[in-house]
């Protein structure tokens, strides 16, 4: 579903991707870890279409299709999903507001009938119970004033409501407690499918507890380093980064900085 | 990747859909003002002699002034001598209904999306059209007259309730007032008037239209409402005009009066030609608008979204005499192409305990300035007076420029005053956060800023609300840069 070949990218004259090549296949969830500033969440933004990031080399394809000559709002109705981790406020517009005009916005993309008012209220009552969520912050303005576990759970939402093929989850795991964990686990479960697929990018081992990954992916300067399965995981929980082989020598002193 | 900025800038080129001319006989006075214009207004209106006195006395006080330079905005000279004063639609007889009016007229209020006749059958509002000087409808007559309520032409009540005209006439904004208040006061052609008796809510919300077709003329209407005390009504103005190369001057005078436990709420819809997308033409807006709380417990609320004009100067303000009456001023300011506007209210506390509420939204786009300029002034009098001012900014795009210039004046040390204000950009992040969930740039652009202004399209009567997002969202068609 999802192949990266050879993928440079950067930002302002950084080049902080060098060559990043990974396969994702429908069906499979994949694991990409790595220490901070590894390029973790420049993946994440340059699959999703951010801005400033500008690709080099290499290509991607999503479907067979080049996925970087898509917008953002293309990307989206293809399928592909990011969970952010910093989730942005929009004051003044409701969540559950958003959240029907971008379903909407998504299914007249694909020929859809939109979803009115009353059923859309129905969905969105059904998500909120499955990912733990005070109903009442479907009333509030977008991410404002939420906390940080209520954030997160409302990327989980929007995931569930919009349903992706290619759902790519930038550290939704990092700074939450155990039971937000155990929703944004149980929200990544609910989609796992024979059709979609799932990237966790993640700092920690302790979200894999929860979802098993298929295969698990070390990214260090900017590169996959190893590839694995599920015990990769449970390896680096025990060894830590520093433990690896072949990593690159300039990587070396940000693998073995302090982890979080 | 994204669109580019020059496709952009070709979208910039907004389409302004009232911008027709309809072909309707025009009855004009000739270019220029002196007091035989004024007469001739004056008969062709067949007025009483002490409105005649009244206009010349301002037309010789107007003469005596020069034309204020203060404020934030930028055009040319003003030609007054090139102006056309009265512009009336030739009407073989007077309406005496509906049936009667100009079919010609009617199909440019349909084609404005105003059918009268469907406005009167269904919609429940009351509504007075004003096109170039005069005018030319006024619906729900019999049912306004059953409540008490008189809702007519300005003319109309000069004819019919003179006494009323003349006990109210410049009792809030006196023709000395300033510049253009002293202009419209001696050339003023028609607007509307309304009266709505003591203790009566009147039963419907009251709407008048304004439209400016004639070329080279400028629209002087004056509106005055009058709450009697424990009255209540609800006002709702609209305006439009063809698109044309030369400015075209609108200086209205609103006035407003509420006596004790009245309540008056004033809301516009301002959608002007706003000029080309090179700033070519488009109306120029310079209003003055006041209500005066006389009686104790009274409230006026202000209501304005600013879309259209190409340069909006005005101040709505309350004057606030009655003890524990309130004021209350709700904005959405738009500049974007090359508009202009300086905007914002005035609130004078006189009596005790009176308290006012401002909130302002302006939003610039393209190479639009949009200034906030307020004035909050508690006089000796006004113990225990009460302000909140809030003054939000937002800017989309890097050529447009936001301004808040906050004046306060307190003579008394009980009274108390918060200002607030912020200035934010329609950020990347929030761009890209919505276009990633599907939302396209312009819809999530839309969407963004009418957030940003919720807190004013509330205030609202219901069906106006989802024009002023719908108006907002045209007018920013192509802002996103």
């Amino acid at each position: 579903m999802l192949v990266i070949e050879g993928l440079h990218a950067s930002i302002g004259d950084t080049e902080i991707l060098s060559g990043l090549s990974l396969e994702v296949a429908a069906g499979e969830v994949h694991a990409v870890m790595g220490p901070n500033g590894s390029g973790k969440s420049t993946l994440a933004h340059v699959l999703a279409g951010r801005d400033p990031y500008r690709v080099t080399a290499g290509r991607v394809l999503y479907d067979g299709a080049d996925l970087l000559a898509m917008t953002p709002e293309e990307r989206a109705a293809a399928g592909v999903f990011l969970a952010f981790q910093h989730p942005i406020e929009i004051p003044g517009v409701a969540n559950m507001y958003f959240l029907r005009t971008a379903l909407n916005a998504l299914r007249r993309a694909r020929g859809l009938d939109e979803i009115g008012p009353v059923e859309f209220l129905k969905l969105a009552d059904e998500k909120c119970r499955l990912v733990e969520m005070d109903r009442s912050l479907m009333d509030r303005s977008v991410n404002d004033g939420f906390s940080g576990g209520e954030k997160k759970r409302n990327e989980i939402l929007q995931m569930l409501v919009l349903e992706p093929r290619l759902a790519i989850l930038d550290e939704t795991d990092s700074g939450l407690d155990i039971d937000a964990l155990r929703v944004v686990a149980k929200g990544v479960t609910s989609l796992r499918s024979p059709g979609t697929a799932v990237v966790l990018i993640t700092h920690h081992q302790r979200l894999l507890d929860h979802v098993v990954p298929d295969r698990v992916h070390v990214l260090a300067g900017g590169r996959i380093v190893r590839s694995g399965g599920p015990e990769l995981a449970a390896e680096l929980e025990a060894h830590g980064y520093a433990d690896l082989e072949a990593m690159p020598a300039a990587g070396l002193s940000a693998l073995i900085g302090p982890r979080r | 990747m994204s669109t580019t900025r020059s496709d952009l800038a070709e979208l910039a080129g907004r389409e302004y859909a009232y911008g027709f001319v309809s072909d309707i006989a025009t009855d004009l006075a000739p270019k220029g003002l002196n007091e035989e214009v004024i007469r001739l207004i004056s008969a062709k209106k067949d007025e009483p002699d002490w409105l005649v006195d009244w206009r010349l006395r301002a037309y010789r006080h107007w003469r005596t002034l020069s034309e204020p330079t203060w404020q934030n905005v930028a055009y040319g000279p003003i030609d007054y001598d090139e102006i056309i004063y009265y512009a009336a639609p030739k009407a073989k007889v007077a309406p005496g209904s509906l049936e009667e009016v100009d079919p010609e007229l009617r199909a440019m209020f349909d084609k404005l999306g105003i059918s009268l006749a469907e406005q009167e059958r269904l919609s429940g509002v009351a509504v007075d059209a004003v096109v170039d000087s005069v005018s030319v409808a006024t619906t729900f007559q019999a049912r306004l007259a059953e409540a008490g309520v008189i809702f007519s032409s300005f003319s109309d009540a000069v004819r019919n309730h003179p006494d009323l005209v003349r006990a109210h006439l410049g009792s809030v904004v006196p023709y000395k007032d300033n510049f253009f208040a002293a202009l419209n006061s001696a050339v003023f052609t028609d607007g509307s008037f309304c009266y709505v008796p003591a203790g009566v809510h009147c039963p419907m919300e009251l709407s008048t239209y304004f439209r400016i077709n004639s070329a080279g003329t400028g629209q002087f209407e004056r509106t005055l409402i009058i709450a009697e005390a424990g009255a209540e009504v609800s006002y709702l103005e609209g305006c439009t005009a063809p698109m044309r190369d030369d400015n075209q001057l609108h200086a209205a005078v609103v006035e407003l009066v509420a006596m004790d436990d009245a309540r008056i709420k004033y809301s516009t819809v301002q959608n002007w030609y706003p000029g080309d997308a090179d700033g070519r033409g488009g109306i120029y807006n310079f209003v003055t608008k006041r209500g005066r709380c006389a009686g104790a417990r009274s409230k006026i609320s202000w209501t304005q979204v600013e879309t259209g004009s190409a340069i909006t100067w005005k101040y709505p303000g309350v004057v606030l005499q009655g003890d524990d009456s309130v004021g209350e001023f709700y904005s959405v300011a738009l500049s974007a192409a090359h508009q202009q506007a300086d905007t914002g209210t005035k609130m004078i506390h006189i009596g005790k305990n009176t308290t006012s509420t401002i909130v302002s939204k302006a939003i610039s786009a393209g190479h639009g300035q949009n200034t906030y300029r307020g004035l909050v002034k508690m006089l000796r009098s006004a113990e225990g007076a009460r302000n909140h001012t809030r003054c939000d900014s937002l800017l989309i795009g890097p050529e447009c420029g936001a301004h808040t210039f906050p004046y306060v004046e307190v003579k008394h040390s009980s009274a108390q005053v918060e200002h607030e204000a912020t200035t934010s950009k329609v950020s990347d992040d929030q761009l890209f956060y919505a276009r990633q969930r599907g939302i396209g740039e312009e819809e999530a652009t839309s969407m963004i800023v009418n957030g940003f202004c919720r807190e004013v399209f509330r205030k609202l009567p219901m069906e106006f609300a989802v024009e002023a997002q719908r108006l907002l969202s045209v007018s920013l068609e192509g802002a996103v840069g």
